[in-house]
């Protein structure tokens, strides 16, 4: 009983709310490999439409995993995140195109090319407080296409038309007798890829590395004095929050098997921004929460109007700020807590 | 000589209109000590009611007059309805409301007067005074109304009781309430100040960019170095980084890497900025007591 009422502390504002990372117990780890096996038999039984659909969610969801370190958990807030999602598809997109790479290869090559951009971009970031930060990520979210689309790049970029892939084909025609098409085998490489991420994340962020990044958020000072080293894991922070990302990026281009300059507009890095507030600030969980949110509310809104996605987008930004600060994980937190707590009520016994 | 005077001259026009963006950006730091991303959004979307009352017949420069008070009451409207409550919240927060104002005004932009690009008139005449061939009447007008701007801004800010107060409630807040100041409402006046320097920017940047509804984007990042440069405390400053930026965009475009890359030019100087010397040029020094 004590215990709960010690955590259940309302959180006052976003940066406040703690990090989801501890109380994993072996119930929820349990739960994720169910839901992990049932993803397993969902290329099998969904169409292929929407199974892309769903590969773009897993994509997503490791974007938003990697700019919830850096903003949600580290408090550096980045509005171009979408810059490092476009490195990642251009970096394997050329890989592939190029060089003839293999794309599985690509993937970690893209991871590896993006931790370096984002350690890089964190090192003058460093000196940029809260809202210069953003404003400095958001100039680069705005840039980006146009860099994307010079001249004098357009030997690897392909300029304006971009590049056009070809769909990767399964390695095996069939699994325990089930029929693979490149859509199937794509998901599960996918699944795989995201499983693996998120098992990265987790590990960061439960321990010591998630509680100086939190740390450093709340009590930068305070931090430091503690023997933190804040340049460096703010900087650190950048670069794997990139790498996430960009390992995005990289899986995106080959499920999409086209880049151009105009998918990666500041649009990108803004919806990014959404799907993290959406799905919950330094949560976990709630990167999946978001990617849903941001795959599938636009293509529902599309019906409407044209305009009327990003009118969503925004009002939901505004109203999620005010009334649910922690986004839907956080939210759902709140509420198994209640529950948890009635129950315990209910039977002073137990 | 003649084309790089007339690039310096185009430089002025545009740095004219950067410049008033700034300001606008200037005065809603200074009263709350936010960025206001969607300063460029709000900007955008007062030229569009002041295209609807140009289409529906009005003159020029009522629709001007009339878009400039609407946008100050929809500032006012907008900082008491939906900054107040997050005024001390976590810069993320206010960024996050910020983005989601710029993501409502630009859709519902898009929604009402679709994404088609519109023209927009120039209230100034076709052909410059007095013979002058490197500048065109619309660039010598934006110029004049920017200074115009913010001649109006520093005597509003130096010689009247309201501007005091409203210096006051931004230097001093708990002071200020103190004396019997309303902070609250004069940071709402700020915003609402702010929001009818940057409708004169909208409109005044309209008829070179046309109207569409991702048309300050770009103004926005060149506004956004411009404060920096002068130092985003600094209402002068601002105006002078305007300038600075305009030109120096127009000559950087001309002469070294072409216009494809204007908006990286913007994002060079926006981080060279805040890394070798964040408080601008005319900026005072944070020093922060731990």
């Amino acid at each position: 009983m004590e215990a709960v009422t010690s955590v259940e502390v309302a959180p006052l504002a976003p940066a406040q709310a703690s990090g989801g990372v501890r109380g994993w117990s072996r119930g929820w780890i349990a739960a994720a490999i169910v839901l992990v096996l049932v993803a397993c038999v969902l290329p099998f039984v969904a169409s292929n439409y929407r199974l892309f659909q769903f590969t773009m969610v897993l994509i997503y969801a490791i974007a938003l995993l990697g700019l919830n370190i850096v903003t949600g958990y580290n408090g550096q807030v980045s509005l171009g995140h979408g810059a490092f999602y476009a490195i990642g598809a251009y970096a394997t997109a050329i890989l592939m195109d190029k060089f003839g790479v293999p794309y599985w290869l690509c993937i970690p090559a893209a991871g590896a090319i993006c931790l370096l951009a984002g350690f890089l971009f964190g090192l003058p970031a460093l000196r940029l407080e809260g809202v210069y930060l953003a404003l400095a990520t958001f100039a680069l979210g705005v840039a980006l296409p146009q860099l994307l689309k010079y001249k004098h790049l357009e030997d690897w970029t392909g300029g304006v038309q971009g590049i056009i892939l070809t769909k990767p084909d399964p390695p095996i025609a069939s699994l325990f007798g089930l029929q693979l098409n490149p859509d199937r085998w794509l998901f599960l490489f996918t699944l795989a890829v995201t499983v693996l991420m998120f098992l990265v994340g987790w590990n960061l962020l439960r321990g010591r590395v998630g509680r100086a990044l939190i740390a450093i958020r709340d009590q930068p000072i305070a931090a430091a004095t503690m023997g933190i080293d804040t340049a460096m894991y703010k900087s650190l922070a950048f670069g794997v929050s990139a790498m996430f990302t960009g390992v995005a990026g990289a899986l995106g281009a080959i499920a999409i098997a086209f880049v151009a300059p105009d998918s990666f507009t500041i649009f990108l890095s803004i919806s990014l921004v959404v799907g993290m507030v959406v799905g919950g600030l330094a949560s976990i969980t709630g990167a999946f929460w978001g990617a849903i949110f941001i795959q599938f509310v636009p293509n529902l809104a599309d019906q409407i109007s044209k305009a009327a996605p990003w009118a969503l987008y925004g009002a939901a930004m505004i109203v999620f700020m005010y009334v649910m600060p922690t986004g839907i994980a956080g939210a759902l937190r709140l509420a198994w807590l209640r529950i948890k707590r009635r129950r315990g009520r209910g039977s002073p016994a137990a | 000589m003649d084309a790089f005077l007339h690039q310096v001259f185009a430089g002025l026009a545009t740095g004219g209109i950067y410049a008033s963006l700034a300001l606008a950006l200037v005065m809603i730091h200074n009263a709350t000590r936010l960025v206001n991303f969607a300063q460029g959004e709000m900007a955008m979307f007062a030229t569009y009611l002041c295209w609807t009352m140009i289409q529906s017949g009005w003159p020029y420069w009522g629709a001007f007059i009339a878009t400039v008070v609407l946008s100050f009451v929809l500032g006012v409207a907008i900082e008491r309805i939906l900054i107040r409550p997050v005024e001390r919240a976590p810069v993320l927060t206010t960024v996050v409301v910020f983005i989601g104002l710029l993501l409502v005004l630009n859709s519902v932009a898009g929604w009402i007067y679709t994404y088609t690009i519109k023209s927009f008139p120039s209230p100034f005449p076709s052909k410059a005074p007095f013979g002058l061939t490197m500048v065109s009447a619309h660039e010598l007008g934006a110029i004049a109304v920017t200074l115009l701007v913010l001649l109006l801004v520093f005597l509003f800010f130096r010689f009247t009781p309201l501007g005091l107060a409203m210096r006051a409630a931004a230097q001093n807040p708990d002071s200020s309430r103190l004396v019997g100041i309303r902070v609250g409402w004069m940071l709402a006046l700020g915003w609402g100040l702010a929001a009818a320097i940057g409708a004169t920017a909208g409109m005044m940047v309209a008829p070179i960019v046309f109207l569409d509804p991702n048309m300050m984007t770009g103004v926005l990042l060149y506004a956004f170095a411009a404060a920096l440069m002068g130092g985003i405390d600094s209402p002068g400053g601002a105006v002078v980084g305007g300038f600075i930026v305009g030109v120096l965009e127009n000559l950087v475009g001309a002469y070294l890497i072409g216009t494809e890359l204007k908006l990286t030019v913007a994002l060079v100087l926006i981080v060279g900025v805040l890394v070798v010397r964040p408080a601008g040029l005319f900026g005072r020094v944070i020093v922060q007591r731990v």
